[in-house]
C-alpha cells in the first residue's frame, strides 16, 4: 500500500501546500512542522519553477521569491533529507515537468525515494504524457499523482482507473488562487472516481476558509490549500510559521 | 510528419494541465474534420486571396543580387500581406476554424504585436471578441501595434510577470484559456505549444512554401538552392520550409536571434544555446539553466525574443534536414538598413535576421545558384526602436 494512504486513514485529510524556499528553507522547515503539529496529514512541497503556467498570481509570487532567494532542486533535496528526520506524515513534491526532466528524470525520482518523498504532482503532465516519468516512478516507488478537472468529463474514469497515491481533483476552472465560491458539480465527478478506484481523492484550487474545506472534504477525502497559506507567508515572511500553524488548526478543526 | 500523438521525432506532445485536455482534443477533432472540408477550404482560400492579398509576391532582388555578387536572391514578400506580416495566414485559418467550432472569443499572445494585430483583425472581420496578452516590455517597444489592436476592437492586457516578454504572454494566455474554455479559442501564433497547435499553424503557414515552389518553377523552371527565414517560435520558417522538406537538394536555413551574442546571456538563440526540455505544452529545445528554470532571453526583436523553438524545428535540427544559424542584433540592424537602402524595402527586424544571413551566404555561392528569403513582415513598427538603437531619439 502506498505510504500516502496513511494520510487518509480514518480521517479527512488536510493538505497544505508550501513553496520551498519562500522566503528561505529554514522558514519552510518551521512551516512544515507547524502545519503537521496542527493536524496536516500530508504536506505538498512546491519546488519553484520560473514559469508556473497553472498558478495564479499568489503562487507565482512565491515561486519568484523562492528562486530569487537562491533555492535550487539540490538544496531542496538536502533540506527534505534533514526534514524527514522529524516529519513522519507523507510528503509529496509539486512542481513542473521541466524541473524533473532537466534534472534527469531517473536521478530526480530516485532521489525522491531516498529522501522520503512519497509522490510527485506535475500539473503540466496529463494522462497522455505520464509515460514520461511513470516507469521511473514505479521503479523507485514514488506515486505519480493524477489530476482530474471539471472539464475532464469522459476522461474521469480513464484517469481514476490508473490513479495512484491520491487523486487531486481540481475544484474549478482556471489557475490556483482563492475563490469566494466553488460552483462545479463535484459530487458527480467524485461518484465516477469512486466507481473506478479505491484511491483517495482530495479537492484543491480555490479553498481558503474552514467552511469551504469542510464542504469539500465532506464530498471527498480531503482538502488541499495553497494560495491561502502562501498569502500568510507573503504577509509575515520569516514570522509566518506561527500564523500558518494557527490557520492550519482552524482548517483541521473544521474537518473533524 | 506528425505521428498520432503529435510528435516530431522525440519532440512535441501535450504537456498541459488536465483542464485543457478536452479543449485540445476537441480542437484536433475539429481540425481533422475541417481541413478536408471543401467548403472550409473554399472560404479560407477566399479570405487569403481577397482579404489578405495572397498570393504574396516572389520578388527578384536584382540590386541586392548584384551588390552581393553571388547567388540570385528572391524575396518572398509576406510583408505585403494585409496587416503587414505572415501572421495573418495562420490567424485567418484558426479564426475560421474557431467560428466553425462555435467559439465567439479569440485570445492570443503576441511578441512584436504582429500576431496580436492579425488576431484582432480577424476578430473584427468575423465579429468575435478578442483579448491579446502582450508582455509589458513589448507594449513599450511596440506601442504603435498596441494602438492598432485597440483600434481594431481588441482588449490588450499587458503582462507584468517574469520577463514581461513573449514567453510570459504565452503563459498568461494559457492561464486565461484554463479559466474560460467554452466560448474561447486560444489562437496561438506560432508552431509551438501543445499538439495540435504546431501542426495546425504549420499547415496554415505552409502556403508560403507552396507559393514559393510554384512561383520559382514559373520564373526559373527549377527549385531554389536554399530558402531562408527567421526563427523565433518558427512559424514563418516552417511555412517557408514545409513544401521543400522532401526536396533534399534545397537547403533549409533558419535564422535565430543571437541578441548580443551566443556567448552572452543576452541571447534568444535556442538551437545554439538551449537544451532539451518540456515547457509551454511541448518537448523541444529551450534556453534554461541546469535546474530547468527558463532563461530570461533577449533580442532586439520582440518577435524572436522567445526561449524555445517549435518541436518540428527541433526535429529538423536533430535530423540534420534544416540548418540553424544565429544572427546578432547588430547584424540584423545592419541588414534592416541594407535592405531599405538597396531595395527600398524596410523589413521587420525579425525578417532582417534572415536578410543578414543572406548577406553572408550569397557571396559564397555561384551566380547560377538561387536563394529565397522570406520577408516575414514589414518594418514600419521597428523604425523608432532601430532609430533608438542608433542613438537617435525619435517619437513615434
Amino acid at each position: 500500500m502506498s505510504n500516502i494512504a496513511k494520510a487518509f486513514e480514518n480521517k479527512k485529510a488536510f493538505i497544505p501546500f508550501i513553496t520551498c524556499g519562500d522566503p528561505d528553507l529554514e522558514t519552510t522547515g518551521k512551516l512544515v512542522k507547524e502545519a503537521v503539529k496542527n493536524g496536516a496529514s500530508l504536506v505538498e512541497l512546491g519546488i519553484p519553477f520560473s514559469d508556473p503556467t497553472a498558478e495564479g498570481p499568489v503562487i507565482q509570487g512565491a515561486n519568484l521569491r523562492a528562486l530569487e532567494g537562491g533555492v535550487t532542486t539540490d538544496k531542496i533535496f538536502d533540506f527534505v533529507r534533514e526534514l524527514r528526520k522529524e516529519v513522519t506524515v507523507p510528503m509529496v513534491f509539486m512542481t513542473y515537468a521541466n524541473v524533473v526532466f532537466s534534472y534527469g528524470s531517473e536521478s530526480f525520482i530516485k532521489t525522491c525515494s531516498e529522501i522520503g518523498i512519497d509522490g510527485i504532482i506535475l500539473p503540466d503532465l496529463p494522462f497522455e504524457e505520464k509515460e514520461e516519468f511513470l516507469p521511473e516512478c514505479h521503479k523507485y516507488g514514488v506515486d505519480l499523482i493524477s489530476l482530474i478537472a471539471p472539464t475532464s468529463k469522459d476522461r474521469v474514469a480513464m484517469i481514476a482507473k490508473e490513479a495512484e497515491g491520491f487523486i487531486y481533483l481540481v475544484s474549478s476552472l482556471g489557475v490556483t488562487g482563492t475563490r469566494t465560491e466553488i460552483n462545479t458539480d463535484l459530487d458527480s465527478i467524485v461518484k465516477i472516481i469512486r466507481e473506478n478506484t479505491s484511491v483517495p481523492c482530495a479537492i484543491g484550487f480555490g479553498i481558503s476558509t474552514p467552511e469551504q474545506a469542510k464542504k469539500m472534504a465532506s464530498i471527498s477525502d480531503g482538502a488541499i490549500v495553497g494560495s491561502a497559506i502562501i498569502k500568510i507567508m507573503e504577509k509575515y515572511g520569516k514570522e509566518s510559521p506561527a500564523y500558518v500553524g494557527e490557520y492550519v488548526k482552524s482548517m483541521t478543526d473544521a474537518l473533524i | 510528419m506528425t505521428n498520432p500523438n503529435g510528435r516530431f521525432g522525440i519532440h512535441g506532445g501535450q504537456y498541459i494541465p488536465e483542464t485543457l485536455m478536452n479543449a485540445v482534443i476537441e480542437l484536433e477533432e475539429a481540425y481533422n474534420h475541417y481541413k478536408n472540408d471543401p467548403e472550409f477550404n473554399r472560404e479560407l482560400t477566399e479570405l487569403l486571396n481577397e482579404y489578405a492579398g495572397r498570393p504574396s509576391r516572389l520578388y527578384y532582388a536584382e540590386k541586392m543580387t548584384k551588390d552581393l555578387g553571388g547567388a540570385k536572391i528572391y524575396l518572398k514578400r509576406e510583408d505585403l500581406n494585409h496587416t503587414g506580416a505572415h501572421k495573418i495566414n495562420n490567424v485567418l485559418g484558426q479564426a475560421l476554424l474557431a467560428k466553425k467550432m462555435g467559439k465567439t472569443r479569440l485570445i492570443a499572445e503576441t511578441g512584436a504585436g504582429q500576431h496580436g494585430v492579425a488576431t484582432a483583425t480577424a476578430a473584427a472581420l468575423m465579429g468575435m471578441e478578442c483579448v491579446v496578452f502582450m508582455g509589458e516590455e513589448d507594449t513599450k517597444r511596440q506601442a504603435l501595434n498596441v494602438y492598432r489592436m485597440r483600434l481594431l476592437g481588441a482588449e490588450v492586457i499587458p503582462v507584468t510577470t517574469g520577463t514581461a516578454t513573449l514567453k510570459d504572454a504565452v503563459s498568461e494566455a494559457m492561464r486565461e484559456w484554463t479559466k474560460r474554455i467554452d466560448d474561447t479559442h486560444y489562437c496561438l501564433g506560432s508552431v509551438m505549444g501543445p499538439h495540435p497547435f504546431p501542426t495546425i499553424v504549420r499547415d496554415f503557414q505552409a502556403v508560403i512554401s507552396k507559393e514559393i515552389k510554384e512561383q520559382m518553377l514559373e520564373k526559373e523552371g527549377r527549385l531554389p538552392d536554399a530558402v531562408l527565414a527567421c526563427v523565433g517560435g518558427g512559424s514563418n520558417a516552417i511555412g517557408t520550409f514545409y513544401n521543400f522538406i522532401e526536396d533534399k537538394e534545397v537547403r533549409l536555413i533558419g535564422c535565430e536571434a543571437a541578441g548580443r551574442g551566443v556567448d552572452t546571456y543576452e541571447t534568444a538563440a535556442t538551437i545554439a544555446t538551449g537544451k532539451l526540455g518540456i515547457f509551454h505544452g511541448m518537448k523541444s529545445y529551450f534556453c534554461q539553466d541546469k535546474y530547468g528554470q527558463i532563461a530570461p532571453v533577449y533580442s532586439i526583436s520582440a518577435g524572436l525574443d522567445y526561449p524555445g523553438i517549435g518541436p518540428e524545428h527541433a526535429y529538423l535540427h536533430d535530423s540534420g534536414r534544416a540548418e540553424y544559424v544565429a544572427i546578432t542584433d547588430e547584424e540584423a540592424v545592419c541588414a534592416f538598413e541594407y535592405l531599405a537602402k538597396t531595395e527600398g524595402i524596410i523589413p521587420a527586424i525579425e525578417s532582417a535576421h534572415a536578410i543578414a544571413h543572406a548577406i553572408k551566404l550569397a557571396p559564397t555561392m555561384d551566380k547560377d545558384k538561387i536563394i529565397v528569403i522570406t520577408v516575414s513582415g514589414r518594418g514600419d513598427k521597428d523604425c523608432a526602436a532601430i532609430a533608438r538603437y542608433r542613438g537617435e531619439d525619435i517619437n513615434e
